[in-house]
């Protein structure tokens, strides 16, 4: 038997096995890909419209995209103050108002209505900051929608939205 | 045969478990150092291979239960949510689908193999019994599964199977209320069999362990019948076993992915794309091919209780064959006469299996009955006696011999010869007055058939124009225009064509439902000519215009023998049988019915449509829909490209199907003979001796 005899079947079964062992990934690829959304649910994420005209001063609704309840909060001009007087530098995930509503509309406030601590939906005008408090674990969020005290980690997220009109958004 | 384990693990952790469970030690005994008799020829792969489609099959079942509901009015839509929207559901259920019917060839494969050799034979009973027991579970979890599409043929299946029951003289008719749940197949049956299609896999595979069991008890039997006597007649299983049955399982998937990817639904029935209707039956029910010898057997009986019970008997008698072949000698190469009787009986059941699939009327039923006769006597009287008469190889032939094999021989053409004549002019007889479609040239037919985008865009203007009225598209969303491998169109364009249809939807604040203009994601919406069934029966003559999303796939024809065959052959395949039956309907219709044909009140004479007289009159003319691209304005053309259309609203990833069957046909020719090669160097020394 020949030095290189040996060399050439490790490579036969090295060969072998890479082989079998691509295929077993690729097989695995569209067993996992399946679990993904699947193209009805995708369609049915697609940006939705909202009309601002019926929400009155002080309101909070709640309408639904992506199967997330959206908050949209017509704010008075005390929580409007509330919300930008205090010093972002202070607060658990520091940012000014500003960065969390439209230049120009200021009244209006768009949450994903989910806390951040562990996914329930919180009550909006509750709460000692006079924004939003979530009944599960006592997260406290101010008009806002930033944290301020208790075990959430992160403001209300600002879902992606632009105003089509000053009375209607488009929320996606 | 596994005797104590010399496996002994060198980890310190693996020593320390091993102590405790010795679980390590039963793997190498059993699947390493196993020892397998070295003659086993390939048929003895099929164990392997049996194991690997009970696994792949159970993957795939419990991925398509994460996305099926087991509801009436959902089940058959939530499949087509599978085969559209869900990230691969078309493949995996494909794979599920055909993997049943790939299950049952490796099983009948397995089975006539322990039939050639004997496997059956002492000390074997008890493992050939737990297969039977494998076999009779297997038959009932396909059938349970085939309930669960909801399309005609689950439902009129399940009516047939379950009314087995109902010929037990005095409880059958209570039992069959009792298996339904209700005073027929409904939703409280589809239910109960979802579960059970569920649970059955796991006693199967339950069943299975015992049969691996006993199978290490007593060892393999192997070709020449003869228990192996030193270590020199075995090899150990691996790497020996392991890496030949690997090679098989890769060839085998070779022949399931043509399946799967080519001719996915040459094995199931065109009726069961039609969602289930327990006020109409079908003109011709038939169960799954690997049926179809039972059902032959059932049918070939006039009586119903003896019907049943000679059907069940047939798949029941097997579990006594250990007893019914007298013989002792196993292998049936020392056989002379029995390998004669053995080729006789595959021929009689795949016979029966022909007959089944016929409908159960003239020669059909001659030719059944001889064969289901011959059936029976080949276990009661043919394997006792043989093995009382025959004299086994090596020892001279005697008198006796040469007369019986020339009796068997005789026997086959006999009965072969008797079946042909008996049923070919039933055969002529049923070449009714319906001609064949004839076979136009698509360009999605074939190996690598893509969609013409033009012709889907066209088909899509006729739908529209001219289809929409009266029949509805429910499974299609405006978004899929817009899909790869479909018509082609934009984004852009899809929008337009979404806000061209009204849409119910609500309610709104007020509580009031309203309408408003199409969004891509939205499906089509039902036709706007009738509002529901009885309305549309009133309308058009006592029928419902038929839903177009899967005609395509709901409709067929006959093609007989030979041809069904060569259909599924590569390079032959034929599955455009819906779409050339679509177009020969479209340009079926004539004015005038031929001499002797009367057309009812409100009918037309159309020369496809079964029994000729169809309530839709012609639908298109010439130059009724204008096209842009310089297309001729034809009937023809019409029919054509509308037929096309509806082979992508059925099959809308058809396109992505080929592609990837052709991208794993490569890859399993590839790693199928690097396995062939592994197999030789690893079986190099084994031969060399
Ligand atoms: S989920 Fe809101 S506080 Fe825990």
């Amino acid at each position: 038997m020949s030095a290189a005899e040996p060399t050439r079947r490790d490579f036969l079964y090295i060969a072998t096995g890479t082989v079998g062992a691509v295929g077993a990934a690729a097989v695995a690829w569209p067993m996992i890909s399946q679990m993904n959304p699947d193209a009805s649910t995708i369609a049915a994420g697609a940006p939705i419209e909202v009309d601002l005209g019926p929400v009155a001063e002080g309101q909070v609704i709640k309408v639904f995209w992506r199967s997330k309840p959206i908050f949209i909060g017509h704010r008075s001009k005390k929580e409007i103050e509330e919300a930008q007087k205090i010093d972002p530098k202070t607060l658990p995930d520091p940012q000014p108002d500003s960065a969390r509503v439209k230049p120009g509309h200021d009244q209006w406030l768009v949450l994903i209505g989910i806390c951040t601590h562990l996914g329930c939906i919180p009550l909006a005008h509750q709460g000692e900051y006079d924004g939003f408090f979530c009944p599960c674990h006592g997260s406290q969020y101010d008009t806002s929608g930033r944290i301020r005290r208790g075990p959430a980690p992160a403001n209300l997220a600002v879902p992606p939205y632009e105003f089509v009109s000053d009375t209607k958004i488009r929320i996606g | 045969m596994s005797g104590p384990s010399t496996y002994q693990p060198n980890n310190a952790f693996l020593k320390w478990f091993e102590a405790r469970l010795p679980l390590g030690g039963l793997i190498h005994s059993s699947f390493v150092v196993y020892p397998t008799p070295r003659n086993l020829n390939y048929w003895w792969t099929f164990g392997a291979i049996l194991s690997f489609m009970l696994g792949a099959q159970i993957v795939t079942g419990i991925i398509l239960t994460m996305h099926y509901t087991p509801h009436v009015d959902m089940a058959f839509n939530s499949v087509e949510h599978i085969m559209r929207d869900v990230n691969y559901g078309w493949l995996l259920r494909y794979l599920h689908s055909n993997g049943a019917s790939m299950f049952f060839v490796a099983v009948y494969i397995h089975m006539f193999r322990g039939l050639y050799y004997g496997s059956y034979k002492e000390p074997r009973e008890v493992l050939w019994i737990l297969g039977v027991i494998i076999y009779l579970l297997m038959m009932a979890t396909g059938f349970l599964g085939y309930t669960l599409p909801w399309g005609q043929m689950s439902f009129w299946g399940a009516t047939v199977i379950t009314n087995f029951f109902s010929a037990i003289p005095l409880v059958g008719e209570s039992i069959v209320t009792w298996l339904w749940g209700g005073y027929a197949v409904g939703n409280p049956t589809l239910q109960r069999f979802f579960s059970l299609h569920y649970l059955l896999p796991f006693v199967i595979a339950g069943v299975v362990v015992l049969h691996v069991w006993a199978l290490h008890v007593v060892g393999q039997n192997n070709p020449v019948g003869i228990d192996p006597k030193s270590g020199q007649d075995t090899v150990p299983f691996t790497p020996h076993a392991t890496i030949k049955d690997g090679f098989m399982v890769a060839l085998f998937c070779l022949f399931f992915a043509w399946f799967v990817f080519y001719i996915p639904n040459y094995l199931g029935h065109a009726d069961n794309y039609t969602q289930a209707n327990p006020g109409v039956t079908p003109a011709h029910i038939v169960p799954e091919w690997y049926y179809l010898p039972f059902y032959a057997i059932l049918r070939a009986i006039p009586n119903k209780l003896a019907g049943v019970i000679a059907m069940f008997g047939s798949i029941l008698i097997l579990a006594f064959l250990p007893w019914l072949d007298t013989s002792r000698v196993k292998s049936a190469t020392f056989r002379p006469l029995y390998k004669q009787f053995f080729w006789v009986f595959v021929l009689v059941c795949l016979g029966l299996g022909y007959l089944g699939s016929r409908p159960a009327e003239g020669g059909y039923v001659i030719a059944a009955r001889i064969l289901t006769a011959y059936y029976f006597i080949h276990f009661l009287i043919v394997l006792p006696l043989l093995g009382l008469i025959e004299t086994p190889r090596p020892l001279p032939n005697s008198i006796s011999e040469s007369v019986l094999k020339k009796a068997a021989v005789l026997l086959a053409i006999g009965i072969g010869a008797a079946s042909l004549l008996v049923m070919t002019p039933s055969a002529f007889a049923q070449g009714h007055d319906t001609p064949h479609p004839p076979r136009n040239k698509w360009s999605f037919a074939g190996g690598f058939g893509k969609f013409d985008e033009a012709q889907l865009q066209r088909g899509f203007k006729v739908y529209k124009e001219v289809c929409q009225n009266c029949h509805g598209l429910s499974l299609l969303s405006f978004r899929n225009l817009a899909d790869p491998g479909g018509p082609g169109f934009t984004p852009a364009q899809v929008q337009t064509i979404a806000a061209d249809y009204k849409i119910q939807d609500g309610p709104n604040d007020q509580g009031e439902m309203f309408e408003r203009n199409g969004r891509p994601a939205d499906r089509f919406p039902p036709p706007t000519t009738w509002k529901n069934e009885a309305q549309a029966r009133a309308l058009y003559n006592g029928t419902v215009p038929p839903d177009m999303s899967v005609l395509a796939k709901a409709r067929s024809y006959e093609r007989g023998f030979p041809w069904f065959l060569l259909d599924a052959l590569p390079f032959l395949q034929y599955q455009e049988h819906g779409v050339d039956y679509i177009v020969a309907l479209l340009k079926g219709y004539k004015d005038k019915p031929p001499e002797g044909v009367t057309i009812p009140q409100g009918g037309y004479y159309n020369e496809y449509f079964p029994g000729h007289s169809i309530a839709m009159p012609p639908p298109l003319t010439d130059g009724r829909v204008d096209y842009t691209d310089g297309s001729p304005a034809t009937v023809d053309q019409y029919a054509r490209d509308v037929a096309a259309f509806m082979m992508w609203t059925a099959e809308p990833h058809l396109e992505a199907r080929k592609r990837i069957g052709f991208q794993v046909m490569i890859f399993l020719l590839i790693f199928a003979g690097l396995m062939y090669f592994t197999k030789k160097k690893v079986w190099r020394d084994v031969h060399a001796h």
